[in-house]
């Protein structure tokens, strides 16, 4: 095939994509270098004092970035738990089985702030019916969105109804892709249900879970619009994710310099801990 | 045992998809109240537990000046930019995809992989990290606050993902389909054009999707980017979420915002029964 034309194919999208992104990536680390706040909005050069700022002085970003670790981690396990539950379930005959899959699947499909707006009202400590319903059963009003422990829990409820389908999907598509053969082979050698999951299954479908699981850490990594309506990072700190925190610094104090140390230290962190995820999840999952 | 399994298959079914339905109801229920059954006590079923009335969604046309929301202008924001931006990525990302998929590239130590990866690893810079840069670059450029600004940032969110599902489709398209047509006097555009593109239709369909639920559900962009010449849907929404909230309105805008890709689930679904799905999916 003449050499050419490969380019062609490929040329138009890598280069809009290269040419949207460059300068934006390019001013954010020539932005980190600069002192750019509301009292001086000009392009100085500072070396490297706000990244000296951030390792030295900066506890309330690190926090951040701790929170937001631990929220997405929590989130993505329960959804990869709870999405192949579902996805097992729904996966061979059972009734209704294709409204079931429908259902499953709609979260997904909702804008996630519009929702979080929703469980705002749900989850009001007063005015809300889950606690008017706790209530009922005579427990005492929760404080969902006001109690930073509980806070916490809340958008981590909001996040898995919101982002398990995706699991859901993308594990039900492997499922339905699996050959055949090793469960007849499984069948006749008179596997129990367990045994076949744990033998068969699991094994056939690491490599589709794992791919499954680093997308999802990915999207849960960038966890913003749940916690921007839900509870605004509050009370105090307890649900600011690094985003959030980035957010506050760079366009609410405008301290445009510093949030783009911010960003672009949290943008090397994200690539080499995922990086990391991903080859670790990899040797740990398939040489079961 | 295996009764008891049956029990507890069916009973996590009934509670999951309660859970699922749970904030619509609730919702749906809020959009017929006024401002005496949202505030006095927790109401639930119209007609029993309050009088419901259409106030707020009839507020949902009513221009701002006579004290409605007016959703509509934003909700055509929103679908041009959504569709503008994911027929752009959907196309671009196709043919970068068929490039990796099919021909070797080689520059220093970069690779095919490398090349993907690159497309792919776009998800995960967090919108925060581009919004200030784009915000400034919209700005020098005279985009901000306006449709095609928007439309150029969502191309960077949706193409990694048109290439991403693009990619391992074309890699389950046999290659031997494209040589034939390469025989057959074809040259690699019209094989590509006529032969591969129309065996990628249920791929294309995937990813076409996948674009528009990703682009119709972005907030951050739209909230840093625009202000006031041009609101998209959920601006718009979450702008109504102030401090005395009129939750009856906010119900029903937001049942109105959600809608239309509820209708995608039901499209996904048949593809997945079908066993399209698979093949595009991995």
């Amino acid at each position: 095939m003449n050499f050419k034309h490969k380019f062609v194919f490929l040329f138009p999208g890598l280069f809009v994509l290269i040419g949207i992104l460059i300068f934006p990536i390019i001013f954010t680390i020539r932005l980190s270098l600069s002192g750019w706040n509301s009292y001086t909005p000009e392009m100085n050069f500072i070396g490297i004092t706000n990244y000296i700022r951030l390792f030295t002085d900066d506890p309330r970003f690190w926090e951040s970035f701790f929170r937001l670790s631990f929220l997405s981690v929590t989130t993505v396990i329960l959804q990869y738990v709870i999405g192949f539950a579902l996805a097992m379930m729904v996966w061979r005959e059972i009734k209704f089985k294709r409204f079931f899959r429908v259902i499953f699947l709609v979260p997904m499909m909702t804008t996630p702030v519009i929702m979080t707006v929703i469980w705002r009202t749900f989850f009001h400590e007063s005015l809300g019916p889950v606690n008017d319903l706790l209530g009922g059963l005579g427990v005492k009003p929760i404080l969902w969105l006001s109690d930073p422990v509980i806070a916490k829990f809340t958008v981590i409820i909001v996040e898995v109804w919101q982002w398990t389908p995706f699991m859901f999907l993308l594990l039900l598509a492997g499922l339905l892709s699996l050959p055949k053969e090793p469960f007849l082979a499984a069948a006749i050698d008179g596997a129990s249900p367990f045994r076949k999951f744990v033998y068969v299954t699991f094994p056939l479908m690491a490599p589709i879970s794992i791919g499954a699981i680093i997308i999802r850490l990915i999207e849960a990594s960038k966890i913003m619009d749940t916690v921007f309506v839900l509870t605004s990072g509050g009370p105090g700190t307890a649900t600011e994710t690094s985003s959030f925190y980035i957010y506050i610094k760079g366009l609410r104090e405008f301290q445009m310099g510093y949030a783009a140390t911010l960003s672009f230290t949290y943008l090397v962190i994200m690539i080499i801990s995922l990086t990391i995820i991903a080859k670790v999840l990899t040797k740990l999952m398939i040489k079961e | 045992m295996s009764k008891l399994y049956t029990f507890l298959k069916y009973f996590f079914i009934s509670f999951w998809t309660i859970f699922v339905v749970a904030p619509f109801l609730w919702a749906v229920s809020t959009s017929f109240k006024d401002f005496q059954s949202v505030n006095s006590k927790v109401t639930y079923i119209p007609w029993l537990d309050f009088e419901p009335t259409l106030e707020g969604w009839r507020v949902l046309i009513k221009s701002p000046a006579k004290g409605g929301v007016d959703i509509v202008e934003p909700y055509f924001n929103s679908i041009f930019v959504t569709c503008t931006a994911s027929l752009i990525s959907i196309v671009l990302g196709t043919l970068a995809a068929y490039a990796l998929s099919r021909f070797t590239f080689k520059a220093g130590f970069v690779r095919n992989n490398d090349i993907t990866f690159f497309f792919i690893s776009q998800r995960i810079m967090p919108p925060i990290v581009l919004s200030i840069p784009f915000f400034i670059f919209l700005s020098t450029i005279g985009l901000l606050d306006s449709l095609l600004g928007l439309v150029v940032v969502y191309i960077v969110l949706l193409m990694p993902i048109a290439v991403w599902i693009m990619v391992d489709f074309f890699n389950r398209v046999p290659k031997e389909l494209d040589e034939t047509a390469l025989i057959d006097g074809c040259n690699p555009y019209q094989a590509f054009y006529k032969v591969v593109l129309p065996n990628s239709i249920p791929g294309l369909i995937v990813a076409g999707m996948f674009c528009i639920i990703f682009g119709w559900i972005d907030f951050f962009f739209a909230f840093i980017l625009t202000f006031t010449e041009v609101q998209l849907l959920p601006v718009k929404v979450v702008a109504l979420n102030s401090s005395i909230t009129p939750w009856w309105s906010l119900s029903a805008s937001a049942l109105v915002s959600v809608a239309p890709l509820i209708i995608v689930a039901f499209v996904v679904e048949r593809y997945l029964s079908k066993g399209n799905l698979s093949g595009a999916l991995k």
